[in-house]
């Protein structure tokens, strides 16, 4: 091999680009059970709140609900991809498989694997963040051209909460320990983002709690890109889902390689 | 290159431990290690369980991070330098870590990726990988659905596929039925004749004895004997040992009339071996002679039985 090729410390876009390629292989052999999951959960969500609720609450803010659950979806959905994949993959890999062994026995390290896996999980959760707002366009969104941006808008908040998994995943010791995260981190996150209702009738410090929500951002972000852009609010938006992601990355590293290296 | 051509070693010892002290909160697992494997030699690492031969192996690859020490492979300085390092090393696990959905040759591209074999040269890096491990014919089938020593081929083969200078095998037998050993070891033998330097964990004396061509004897984190097998045996067991079956009396008494005459004795099961016994007097009569083996040293140097 041309050594000249691995330089130990830095971040290499080889090593990087060959943990994709293993997530991309794996994600071949299950890619139908993986998709459906993926796809139909978010979209019966918005089936049953946008006919259920769609019922009783015509409008919010001007916009049909159908339309606005439809959009607030796709966080859920991005989310849901993310979090879950990251957080009992990482830890299958690392606790059962030792794939991680495997691979850091390879001029690849810890860091390089964390990136990997996260920007893999994070355009896969991109992709399907659009299913939503397809079956919405179907019950009427009409399409603007800011929709492209969605897509990017998942990939990062898609990347952010791969991060988070991961991080979880290497805290944690057992897929039991993982439950802890499930009903106290991504359900609140999920249930406090204003996907489902808006949050200007929450009390004043749910409201300011939401501010720490990254799921909230990418909520109001994709929103924005369907219905109308607000430059200022949406780099604080597009801002937020920055950090968020570059905290969970750092995070993650950093607990992985002590769960890796000894 | 292909599979069959020859690496040439590196010059300098292949891999350099100074003093190295491992511990795991109070337990020390490596304890003031030194060890020295030539390049283009097979060495062996010969130890009972918890001797500490796998922390050492992890060591090598930066896996595991010594407390104080210097660790060097290949010329490198670990663990800052050990991704170069692992660019040239191979690594065969004790328990194997495939991919368990994989096909045996995704499993093979994947690691020539990570092992960053060129896009031109990975098809024939596979095939050749394919037709070391002698999976071929199985190609495409998961891995899951492999035998143990077809999972332990590939996992030779994978460590391979880069054509590393050095080739880490820990324990690269156990679990195997003595038919699949045997295989593993003739990969092991072509391993060296091609010139890589292969360290190997092992606590089968018989592997060591057979492969090596040094033998670090383990205990307790230290390197207690070191040299060729012959060497070993004929320094700490001699030409000739004495087992001797009696009573537990019988064998005590005849233990300090051993020590008294300046002898050493080793406890094997219900017999007492006396070493060194080429040329004994006739008081000692009535045991049976046989030629010392690594496994009267290994015995006398680690206080353990062996399997």
């Amino acid at each position: 091999m041309r050594l000249e090729l691995v330089n130990p410390r830095r971040i290499e876009a080889a090593a990087v680009g060959a943990v994709m390629v293993r997530e991309w292989t794996v994600f071949t052999r299950f890619w139908r059970t993986r998709t459906f999951s993926a796809v139909v959960e978010p979209v019966v969500m918005l089936l049953a709140f946008g006919f259920g609720f769609g019922k009783l609450v015509s409008t919010v803010a001007g916009i049909p609900y159908l339309q606005f659950v439809g959009t607030g979806i796709v966080a859920t959905a991005v989310l849901f991809s993310a979090v879950f994949s990251a957080m009992f993959d990482s830890l299958y890999k690392r606790r059962y498989q030792r794939v991680y062994d495997a691979m850091l026995a390879t001029p690849v390290d810890v860091d390089e694997i964390v990136t990997g896996e996260m920007l893999f999980l994070g355009i896969r959760a991109g992709v399907y963040g659009v299913a939503p707002l397809l079956v919405a366009f179907a019950f009427g969104l009409p399409p603007a051209p800011a929709m492209v941006l969605v897509p990017v808008v998942g990939v990062l908040t898609g990347i952010g909460f791969a991060g988070l998994g991961m991080l979880f995943a290497a805290l944690a010791t057992t897929f039991d320990g993982l439950s802890y995260v499930i009903s106290g981190v991504v359900t609140p996150l999920f249930l406090l983002a204003g996907s489902f209702f808006p949050l200007t009738r929450m009390p004043e410090w749910l409201r300011i709690a939401a501010y720490g929500n990254p799921l909230f951002h990418c909520v109001e972000l994709v929103r924005d890109c369907a219905f109308g852009l607000h430059a200022g609010a949406d780099l604080v938006h597009g801002g937020a889902l920055a950090l968020f992601a570059l905290i969970a990355w750092r995070l993650a590293i950093w607990r992985t390689r002590a769960r890796l290296i000894a | 290159m292909s599979a069959s051509e020859v690496v040439a070693p590196s010059r300098g010892p292949a891999i350099r431990l100074a003093n190295i002290v491992k511990r795991f909160a109070e337990v020390t697992a490596v304890d003031h290690l030194d060890l020295e494997v030539p390049a283009g030699a097979c060495f062996g690492l010969l130890g009972p369980n918890g001797a500490g031969k796998s922390t050492t192996m992890r060591m090598l690859t930066g896996q595991a991070v010594a407390n104080s020490g210097e660790v060097e492979v290949l010329g490198y300085r670990l663990p800052g330098e050990s991704k170069l390092a692992r660019a040239r090393t191979g690594v065969c696990p004790q328990e194997s870590n495939l991919d368990i959905d994989l096909t045996v040759r995704e499993v093979l591209e994947v690691f020539a990726r990570l092992c960053r074999v060129s896009a031109g040269r990975l098809g024939a890096a596979v095939e050749d990988a394919l037709r070391l491990a002698g999976l071929k014919e199985r190609a495409d089938h998961r891995t899951a659905s492999l035998s143990g020593g077809m999972q332990r081929r590939l996992l030779i083969a994978r460590a391979l596929i880069h054509q590393p200078e050095l080739v880490l095998l820990d324990e690269p037998t156990v679990g195997l039925d003595p038919q699949v050993r045997q295989e593993i070891w003739a990969l092991i033998v072509a391993l060296r004749e091609r010139g890589h330097t292969v360290l190997m964990s092992t606590h089968y004396i018989e592997e060591a004895e057979r492969l090596a061509d040094n033998v670090a004897i383990m205990s307790h984190g230290r390197v207690v004997a070191e040299g060729s097998p012959a060497d070993l045996v004929r320094v700490h067991a001699g030409r000739e040992v004495l087992d001797v079956y009696g009573s537990r009396q019988a064998l005590a008494e005849l233990e300090s009339r051993a020590k008294s005459d300046g002898l050493t004795t080793r406890r094997s099961g219900p017999a007492l071996t006396v070493l060194h016994a080429d040329g004994l007097d006739t008081r000692f009569d009535g045991g049976r002679r046989r030629p010392a083996t690594l496994e009267d040293v290994f015995v006398l140097l680690t206080g353990e039985y062996v399997e």
